[in-house]
């Protein structure tokens, strides 16, 4: 709140721990925030990727059969929902964060956004190529 | 630690456009593409083939070890905001960034020592 | 489009009671009336007692802002149309100390901003020979925003960090910083470092946004900081390697 000197008669209200249930705009950021976690556990998945590689094909086998579990299956779809989320919103939030000026003029936030959006397209296409067989 | 603070940031930004960029397609594949047989994984022999590159490792560190520390970073700040703890930032600053350094060394040991 | 409105206006009268209150008031509704209207006629008509902060009635002196149904507002802004039908509650400025119904301590944004040194910082005065300082339209264009600040304080109530962060400067004390040193006749960055990128700076800011969306004035500070935080990593990178 603030550092103003204690007077007695001024009232000051605490701040609920439930703050960001007060308006739709603070539940979405929370949201937002709680995306990180997904990502975390998606960087965990890679790292149990990895370590299934290492243990050769038996071990690979396995680690592709576990993840055809239906619980796996669901919280691999909940990951890309809030992973998805990180990406719009960073997408967005990036274009605020840049001064861009081309040519002497500002380059307007929607250039950065489209920008950004175009060079999550590609790099995309680019990923999946590298993944998929053909 | 307030020192620290502007780097700290710099990780976060950096682990943030990486998940931003990369991870969607990576989930989508993975997680429910492959497991569904809607689209056909590459296979053993060729992602082993394809970390046997120093460039996919670098690739794979960046993707593993970058995002974990924007998950320390922003979920450091979501228990300050969220569930007002800033009273216990030394434990708070020990987990999640530690959390993130040994994430970071795993897979730094595990890319590093990957058959060829 | 009806008679009246009510409003729902939180009364704090420190001489008799310890905790604030509300108070219903009928007011007509007019269709060209805004808050600032209704409480007016409730202070001329109803109950005189009743305290609160305006001025300009026009937007531009930041003086009457207050929570209407729970969101930040310049009351002289804010049409009786807008919040039908109604009950419509009015309450003090969140984040700040309350002195007396309506009227919030506001003390603690007037030391934050002396703190980030909001005029222009020069080496050396330039002297009146030397003539005046010529500045591009693009000059202009990388500060005009952060400069239509009123001081109106709706982005601290928005901000729930500034409610949750005793020492945080806040979102208009840095877009203000920011107004300066993007000027180009401005030379003060260096001071004005320590403030923003220290406890209570650009680093408390979670980038929840809400600050830019309730801002009367279109001034989007939490541009003004996020774009701080990639010069302030600079700069401190730099201090690191000696220069300054």
């Amino acid at each position: 709140m603030s550092q103003t000197a204690y007077h007695p008669r001024w009232h000051r209200k605490p701040m609920s721990v439930w703050w960001w249930l007060e308006k739709p705009a603070y539940a979405r950021f929370v949201l937002r925030e709680i995306s990180s976690v997904f990502v975390a556990l998606f960087a965990g998945l890679t790292l149990l990727h990895v370590q299934a590689l290492r243990e050769g094909p038996d071990g690979h086998a396995r680690f592709v059969e576990w993840l055809r579990r239906p619980g796996v299956l669901a919280l691999d779809a909940v990951i890309l929902a809030f992973v998805l989320l990180h990406a719009f919103t960073w997408f967005h939030l990036a274009a605020r964060a840049v001064a861009l000026r081309f040519m002497g003029r500002r380059v307007p936030d929607g250039a950065i956004v489209a920008g950004n959006y175009a060079a999550f397209l590609v790099a995309s296409a680019v990923v999946a190529f590298f993944l998929t067989r053909g | 630690m307030q020192r620290l603070t502007p780097f700290l940031w710099l990780l976060f930004s950096a682990g943030g456009t990486v998940a931003a960029f990369l991870y969607p397609v990576h989930v989508a594949l993975l997680g429910l593409a492959f497991p569904l047989g809607l689209l056909s994984p590459a296979g053993f022999e060729a992602e082993r083939a394809l970390l046997g590159h120093p460039i996919a490792r670098l690739y794979l560190f960046a993707f593993v070890s970058l995002p974990l520390f924007h998950w320390a970073h922003r979920f450091r700040y979501t228990l300050y905001d969220g569930l007002q703890v800033k009273h216990l930032t030394p434990l708070i600053v020990v987990l999640c960034y530690g959390s993130a350094l040994a994430g970071t060394v795993a897979c730094a040991w595990m890319l590093w020592s990957f058959p060829r | 489009m009806p008679e009246s409105v009510t409003l729902v206006v939180t009364r704090y009268r420190p001489e008799q009671e310890g905790e604030p209150t509300t108070q219903s008031y009928e007011v007509p509704f007019r269709k060209e009336w805004v808050v600032l209207d209704a409480l007016n006629h409730v202070k001329d008509r109803l109950d005189g007692s009743l305290s609160y902060r305006w001025s300009c009635r026009m937007g531009v002196c930041g003086s009457c802002g207050m929570m209407v149904n729970g969101e930040p507002k310049l009351t002289c802004g804010a049409f009786l149309s807008e919040f039908l039908p109604g009950p419509i509650r009015v309450e003090p400025l969140r984040s700040f100390p309350v002195i007396r119904d309506l009227v919030v301590d506001i003390g603690d944004f007037l030391k934050k901003l002396r703190s980030v040194r909001p005029w222009l910082v020069r080496e050396r005065e330039k002297p009146l020979e030397e003539g005046e300082f010529r500045q591009t339209p693009e000059q202009l264009d990388a500060f005009k925003p952060f400069s239509m600040c009123i001081n109106c304080l709706l982005c601290y109530s928005a901000c729930p960090i500034y409610g949750l962060e005793p020492s945080f400067v806040g979102p208009a004390a840095i877009a203000l910083a920011q107004r300066y040193n993007m000027d180009s006749r401005d030379q003060g960055a260096a001071v004005r470092h320590d403030v923003l990128s220290g406890k209570g700076g650009i680093w408390e800011c979670t980038f929840v946004g809400e600050c830019s969306e309730v801002c009367p004035k279109h001034v989007d500070p939490a541009r003004a900081i996020q774009q701080y935080k990639l010069t302030g990593v600079l700069r401190s990178l730099l201090s690191l390697g000696g220069g300054r």
